[in-house]
């Protein structure tokens, strides 16, 4: 067999992992008597819980020794508790201990605790069961005493509050034996027909025994199975049913229940208010925002005024004009040149000038121009235009090939 | 109107929504002036739901066939 060597750290980890797993030393009641009780300058306790064969190191931390409602001293018979874990740095084990019920206070305590630890355990004070409260419920159920200093409470602070919500009373008994399963059957009679949005169940102050119905665990668990949200109002400030734990809310009073269910309406009013003037204001500024756009816009030119538009428009054109005015200029007087210099030239070879030199044009029948003695015959009619004026004529004889010639006879 | 109808928790939000989106300033103009129309008819009416409330408290008890029967619950002395 192989034998692991671990340093007394890693010991004493594995030794606390095993407890801190373990979920009914995660929570417990020990009954025993207090010896060797210090009281730190921390505030934390420190004491010995042992009895007869055994001992026990316990501590207290400050946030839970402030609550004790009484002062412990060694020798006291008490019910602690707490968890168990190990303390590595010494490898001891301890009780870390939350409250503290001195013996003579009656079992109810403990009974109280044990359910405590149970339900806890069982995971009915989870949080991620907790439902959230309707922000303007309508309805609420209020389940309580229909005599009592409660109800009153309650009735009065949604009123005032929250006129708007309408109060659903199932009346039930909140303190004796018969207490438990009436608050039982209102809380499940107003899931079953969905009287309201919203729950509050309490009463008002009165001893541990008095408020015991909240400390049932079929009212917890009446709670817990609720689909309507629960606010717990129980006694006063400082006592703390299982009730409270399981409920959606815990709220220290009657009171303090109906201001925790309902919105204050000035508050709604002073929302409802800043919701116009956030409206307003957004519109504003989006009109604000349009307009700014549009006057940008309308800087343009062309829209601010169209005869400036037309008019600048108008130069532009008698700018083009202008230049197409002058380039047509340009162009004809280069070519009013040339043109001169053609025409010159074409004057220089006209006809009319050529017959002022003293040459004719010979013509024949057809009007075409005779070039050659071949294109006649002897005894043609023939036409001489000269430059005044123009002769008929009768071919009488030819001198073809320069020269040659031929006569009519 | 059909806003009527919402209840003031449905109202109070849809301003909320109406408000914030008005407030991001990306929804056309024809948009918000809908939006700016809708918010102050629900606002009208979440204020007149808030004139109008009375407080009404009842009283429930289960009916013979079980259902419950609402009877009034004086509340004189408060």
């Amino acid at each position: 067999m192989e034998q692991t060597t671990l340093t007394v750290a890693e010991l004493n980890a594995r030794i606390k992992g095993l407890i801190d797993a373990d979920p009914m030393l995660g929570n417990v009641c020990v009954k025993g008597e207090l010896s060797n009780y210090k009281v730190y300058p921390s505030g934390h306790h420190y004491f010995t819980l042992k009895d007869a064969e055994s001992s026990l190191r316990c501590v207290m931390f400050r946030s839970s020794a402030s609550k004790l409602r009484f002062r412990p001293e060694s020798g006291m018979g008490v019910t602690a508790v707490g968890r168990v874990s190990v303390f590595p740095r010494d490898g001891a084990y301890q009780l870390y201990c939350t409250n503290l019920i001195p013996s003579g206070m009656g079992d109810l305590y403990v009974a109280y605790e044990q359910l405590k630890a149970r339900l806890m355990q069982e995971g009915l004070f989870d949080r991620e069961h907790k439902r959230p409260l309707p922000q303007y419920p309508a309805r609420i159920a209020v389940i309580t005493s229909s005599a009592g200093a409660a109800v009153r409470d309650i009735i009065r602070v949604l009123g005032k509050r929250w006129p708007a919500s309408e109060v659903v009373l199932l009346p039930v008994r909140v303190q004796g034996a018969e207490a438990p399963a009436e608050i039982v059957g209102a809380i499940r009679y107003a899931n079953r027909y969905h009287v309201a949005d919203l729950i509050i169940t309490g009463r008002g102050g009165g001893s541990i025994e008095d408020l015991w119905a909240f400390n049932d665990e079929r009212v917890a668990r009446a709670i817990y199975d609720s689909q309507l949200p629960v606010i717990s109002a129980v006694g006063h400030e400082p006592d703390v049913t299982i009730s409270d734990f399981v409920a959606d809310l815990r709220a220290a009073t009657p009171s303090n229940a109906a201001e925790l269910a309902v919105p204050n309406e000035a508050d709604i009013r002073e929302m409802l208010r800043s919701y116009e003037i956030r409206m307003s204001q957004a519109m504003r500024k989006q009109l604000a925002d349009r307009r700014a756009r549009l006057e940008d816009l309308a800087g343009r030119k062309a829209l601010t005024s169209p005869i400036a538009y037309l008019d600048l428009k108008r130069v532009e054109l008698d700018f083009v004009r202008n230049r197409l005015a002058s380039a047509s200029d340009a162009y004809l007087s280069a070519h009013k040149h040339a043109f001169a210099k053609t025409a010159v030239a074409l004057d220089a070879m006209s006809p009319l000038k050529v017959l002022a030199r003293g040459y004719s044009v010979a013509t024949g029948q057809d009007g075409a121009v005779i070039k050659s003695a071949q294109d006649v015959s002897v005894g043609d009619p023939v036409r001489l235009q000269l430059a005044s004026g123009a002769l008929r004529c009768v071919v009488e004889s030819k001198e073809e090939n320069h020269g040659t010639r031929e006569t009519v006879l | 109107m059909e806003q009527e109808k919402l209840s003031f928790e449905a109202a109070m939000q849809r301003l909320d929504g109406i408000v914030k989106r008005l407030e991001r300033g990306d929804v056309a103009l024809e948009e918000s002036l809908s939006l700016f129309e809708e918010g102050s008819r629900l606002l009208a009416s979440c204020n007149q739901m808030l004139d109008a409330a009375e407080q009404k408290v009842i009283m429930l008890k289960k009916g013979s066939d079980g259902a419950p029967v609402e009877l009034p619950f004086d509340t004189e002395e408060i």
